[in-house]
């Protein structure tokens, strides 16, 4: 495979020097396409990954060397998300750590939280799995009727209900969430941000397989468990605002790196040299999807101009998550549509190993997690258009 | 990249956009579309005040001696604000071909907005646009440069735009390479200028939601209308980074700068589409009267999607350059 996406003009040397490092490390260490994460023995070999890339400091670049970072710039990090996908190297188990939480705990957490959680999500030991959905509060995510009890004595809360859809709970330590603190107050006060440990008494993990037949998340029962106070992330009652700056970042930046696109449209362009003289009609998808990749590149690029002259992202992460998540779908469903016939086939023995309806199957939940498109589109018309609210008393979150 | 824009950029763009804001543009345009042209001739005198005929001259010769991006910034303004007339010929094409040929006396004119270009191009623009408002048409051919004589006006989609066929004289040839790199500036002109349509329908429909009621409630309350629109802000903030992209390859020379600026044309040109589409479909029917003012934009970016490279060609061009750069 070839890179077909330019690296971008003006770089600084230092910029370069930090790219052909981590080319370099990268193509001595990257294991390749693991087992997926969701299961027993891809789940071990994902963590053994993590402590391998922690070795190399390559786990959080952008990180303060003091856990284990290289205190990279945002340029930096774009061009080693970049480096990554393109060396193919593996999906990373760390994700909801190290970009979802890990972003809360440096800002809201206390001294002994940063001690006690950084560096263990860096290399593997604690994985991390991200609790905010209920049967009962999807993409009205206020809804949320788990509820933490005040235990005086103990110094602490007790934590009772349930949570669904947590990715890599079934294999994960720990978890983090929005609990219900103060049932008199409106939906968005009274919620406060809790983690808690995934096995101890009183919590059933119970793990729901997904499309792609893995288990890839589940649900989480709460009878009854208890947590200590230095286990509340921020606030009590201030969960929302909280919470809320970790949602941008899901659907924003920290995870959808371009790289993984541009590497997407790479192989669908050595996909169409093998097969695209059998399906000349497929031409202009082919060519759109690579146009994607190369517009969600550049957009990147202005993003991280944007943010390092001190803007910041605001509805924009909305914006980017529309866009990501239909590319995906449509380099994937270009891919099918190039293996004709032989696109059902799974596992060993299908074209590629299976990978193209493995991805496939995943592309297939972009539009739904990290908030809907429809509640992307809400935001993007009623926060950036300025169009009113009206039909919807709140666009979500 | 870095491709934010400096602080030079943004107040050219600022004063382009605060000249064109107060000048009723759209009556300038239906003006120019009916024949009359002396609106549109005294705009283009005021345009060329700011710079923006002087933007691809030489310093030598008394232009600007710009780069793509500033060329970007001018036409995705111009596109907004739905100016009629040969801009794309005269200050995206015709200068780079003049120069160095017996023709370059005209330089110095075309940079103070006196001389107004035009020309058809073989296999890319087979019509020269508004010659009876230009002062010098051209016809070119990979053999080289000619003065033309135009003949009888054929009408376009966008009443705005007349297309002349022409009958060349005799050739000069042209340098190397000076073709396709005029070309690549006047595709990449026109996908600047359907960001700016795009842009401006987009604003239109956002306007035009929020006011008019049906069933007790402004229409932009409707999900389907606001999810609509969302996706027209999508696809034009990805088009941008595309468009600005290219302009920073075009100026570096970089191997892969056709691809990119056929990459920027067709993204360009499909969200101008998207949004056409979007803003005609929430106007109703008054969006498909020429009284409304969305028929400016869309009329003329149906017209530039197959301006300066078809979208086709544009896409063709991408492919071919992915497939034999591999
Ligand atoms: C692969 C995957 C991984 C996930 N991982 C996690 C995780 O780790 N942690 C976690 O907490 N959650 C996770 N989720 C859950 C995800 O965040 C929710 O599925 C999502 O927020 C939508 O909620 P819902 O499924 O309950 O759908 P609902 O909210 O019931 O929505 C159903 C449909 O109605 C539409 N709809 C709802 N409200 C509106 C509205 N106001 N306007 C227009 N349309 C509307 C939605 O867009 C959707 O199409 C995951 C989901 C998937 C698929």
């Amino acid at each position: 495979m070839s890179h077909t996406h330019p690296e971008g003009p003006e770089l600084t040397d230092s910029e370069r020097a930090f790219r052909a490092e981590a080319r370099e490390w990268l193509a001595a260490h990257n294991p390749g396409r693991l087992p997926s994460m969701d299961t027993d023995e891809g789940a071990a070999l994902h963590r053994a990954w993590e402590a391998t890339l922690a070795e190399g400091r390559w786990s959080v670049v952008a990180w303060p060397e003091q856990y284990g970072g290289r205190e990279a710039s945002l340029t930096e990090w774009v061009i080693f998300e970049e480096e990554y996908y393109l060396a193919g190297a593996p999906t990373r188990i760390a994700q909801n750590g190290i970009s979802l939480l890990a972003p809360i705990i440096f800002e809201h957490g206390t001294p002994e939280q940063q001690e006690r959680w950084l560096r263990p999500m860096t290399d593997g030991s604690l994985v991390w799995a991200q609790a905010w959905s209920e049967p009962e509060a999807g993409s009205d995510l206020a809804g949320i009727r788990s509820r933490a009890v005040r235990d005086d004595e103990r110094g602490g809360w007790v934590l009772s209900g349930q949570k669904t859809w947590s990715s890599r709970a079934p294999y994960a330590d720990r978890g983090f969430g929005l609990f219900r603190t103060d049932p008199e107050a409106a939906r968005h006060r009274g919620l406060t941000y809790m983690t808690f440990p995934l096995d101890v008494p009183g919590i059933t993990v119970r793990p729901v397989h997904q499309l792609d037949g893995d288990a890839g998340f589940a649900e989480i029962f709460f009878d009854d468990v208890f947590v200590p106070d230095a286990d509340v992330l921020g606030g009590v009652g201030d969960g929302w605002r909280v919470a809320m700056s970790t949602a941008g970042n899901e659907r924003g930046l920290s995870l959808r790196a371009p790289g993984r696109f541009m590497a997407a449209a790479d192989r669908l362009l050595d996909l169409w040299a093998e097969r695209g003289a059998d399906a000349p009609h497929l031409r202009d998808r082919v060519v759109d999807a690579w146009i994607g990749a190369e517009a969600y590149r550049l957009y990147t690029w202005g993003t991280v101009d944007k943010l390092s002259g001190g803007g910041d992202m605001g509805a924009d992460g909305s914006v980017n998550k529309l866009f990501w998540s239909e590319l995906d779908l449509e380099l994937h469903e270009t891919a099918l549509d190039l293996l004709g016939p032989e696109a059902e086939l799974r596992g060993p023995g299908a074209p590629s190993g299976g990978s193209w309806v493995d991805d496939h199957l995943f592309s297939l939940a972009g539009p739904i997690y990290a908030g809907t498109n429809e509640i992307q589109r809400n935001i993007v018309a009623e926060r950036i258009l300025g169009l009113p609210r009206g039909e919807n008393r709140r666009a979500g979150a | 990249m870095r491709f934010s824009l400096n602080d030079e950029q943004r107040s050219f763009a600022s004063a382009i956009d605060g000249l064109l804001a107060g000048a009723d543009v759209p009556a300038v345009n239906r003006a120019w579309g009916a024949g009359d042209t002396a609106p549109g001739l005294a705009l283009w005198g005021r345009l060329a005040e700011l710079g923006v005929p002087a933007l691809t001259v030489p310093e030598a010769a008394g232009g600007i001696g710009a780069s793509p991006l500033d060329v970007v910034v001018a036409f995705e303004l111009l596109g907004r604000h739905g100016v009629p007339g040969p801009w794309i010929e005269s200050v995206a094409v015709a200068p780079l071909l003049l120069a160095d040929t017996p023709h370059a006396d005209l330089l110095e004119g075309l940079a103070e907005g006196t001389v107004r270009a035009t020309l058809a191009v073989d296999g890319v623009a087979p019509y020269a646009l508004d010659a009876d408002a230009a002062t010098h048409v051209f016809h070119v051919s990979p053999d080289g440069i000619a003065v033309a004589e135009a003949g009888d006006a054929i009408g376009s989609v966008d009443p705005s735009r007349r297309l002349f066929p022409v009958t060349p004289g005799e050739r000069t040839p042209l340098a190397e390479g000076v073709l396709d790199r005029a070309l690549d500036l006047a595709a990449l002109a026109t996908a600047a200028a359907q960001v700016g349509a795009a842009d401006r329908m987009l604003r239109t429909a956002v306007e035009y939601v929020g006011q008019r009621r049906q069933f007790g409630r402004v229409i932009g309350e409707y999900q389907a209308v606001k999810h609509r629109l969302a996706d027209v802000k999508v696809a034009l903030d990805f088009a941008r980074p595309l468009v600005h992209g290219a302009a920073l390859e075009l100026e570096e020379k970089s191997s892969t700068a056709p691809r990119a600026v056929s990459a920027a044309k067709v993204f360009a040109s499909e969200t101008a589409h998207g949004a056409g589409r979007a803003a005609l479909q929430v106007h109703g029917a008054i969006g498909y009267t020429l009284e409304c003012d969305l028929s400016i934009w869309l009329l003329r970016s149906r017209a530039l999607h197959g301006a300066w490279g078809t979208v086709a060609a544009h896409r063709a061009r991408v492919l071919d350059h992915l497939t034999t750069a591999r």
